[in-house]
């Protein structure tokens, strides 16, 4: 298991422009964000706090949306490595051909938002760990490839870790039309964005666009619900 | 009782894993809420379903 924070240090923490050496520092990325966003908006985000448990397709998606959008801490796990077939639909680049999936996002998040704070874990989640792993989290994003995965993390957070808030992935595969993806909220503390039934098999493979399109309504939902929205 | 929403009749006295079963649900790849309530998968053997049930169903499948 290897476990480490990323920005440790307030040194660390600076973003350079365009290679020209200049600083941006974190009010200036602050006074960006207000641009765009009210007052209280930018509270709600920079003050949000997630995780994602699986850093293929969707996760990798869901954490740069979220790291764009000015989250304020992002906890990444998995426990993979990048390979050459992720990059269809992934986040990566050849440069991270090999790398822990932690730590190739993590550094793709630093150089959007080098003010993000980001733990990573890379490790595989088992039921014993997962109660442990995200119980300090409100909200956590289910982004596991494998069905029985999927519900064990959703059986195991639900029963574990009363706070936590779930937006699950199901239902992403081939190339239907996006339109049949869509976010649900199926309990109290769960919500599940997908078409529910397209699953990757061997003749139905995995595409970069309907697997952005539900990271994206996860990472929605996400910030509907830092901004106090519980509706889909 | 209901079942994702929709009016079911009951079959008599029947645990919540023999419904699954009997619905061809996987139970390794669902999650199942009564109530309101998150049924731990220890308890499906053991859950009695009443008329006044409601049962939430998700049944999970792969991608990611």
């Amino acid at each position: 298991m290897e476990e480490y924070t990323v920005n440790k240090s307030r040194d660390k923490r600076r973003g350079t422009e365009g290679g020209t050496g200049k600083t941006v520092t974190g009010e200036q990325l602050r006074q960006a964000l207000l641009e765009r966003y009210s007052p209280r908006m930018y509270e709600q985000i920079s003050g949000g706090k997630a995780a994602v448990a699986g850093l293929g397709g969707l996760g990798s998606q869901i954490a740069v949306l979220l790291a764009r959008a000015g989250g304020g801490e992002l906890l990444l796990v998995d426990f993979d490595r990048v390979e050459l077939t992720n990059l269809n639909r992934q986040v990566y680049d050849l440069s991270h051909l090999g790398m822990p999936k932690t730590e190739a996002l993590a550094g793709i998040l630093q150089k959007i938002n080098p003010y993000l704070k980001i733990r990573v874990k890379q490790e595989y989640v088992t039921e014993e760990k997962a109660g442990i792993l995200f119980q300090e989290y409100p909200i956590l994003c289910e982004a596991f490839d494998k069905p029985e995965q999927k519900a064990m993390l959703v059986n195991t957070v639900l029963e574990r870790c009363p706070e936590t808030v779930i937006v699950a992935g199901s239902g992403m595969a081939g190339y239907g039309s996006a339109n049949s993806i869509v976010t649900r909220r199926k309990m109290r503390r769960l919500y599940i964005c997908g078409d529910g039934e397209t699953e990757l098999s061997e003749h139905v493979c995995l595409m970069s666009s309907r697997v952005a399109v539900c990271a994206a309504h996860q990472a929605n939902m996400v910030l509907r619900l830092l901004l106090g929205e519980e509706e889909v | 009782m209901t079942v994702n929403g929709e009016n079911r009749k009951l079959p008599g006295r029947i645990s919540l894993s023999e419904f699954l079963m009997g619905e061809g649900f996987q139970t390794e790849r669902i999650a199942v809420e009564r109530n309101g309530e998150i049924v731990p998968k220890s308890s499906y053997g053991h859950t009695v379903l009443e008329e006044e049930d409601r049962l939430e169903i998700v049944n999970f499948v792969g991608g990611g």
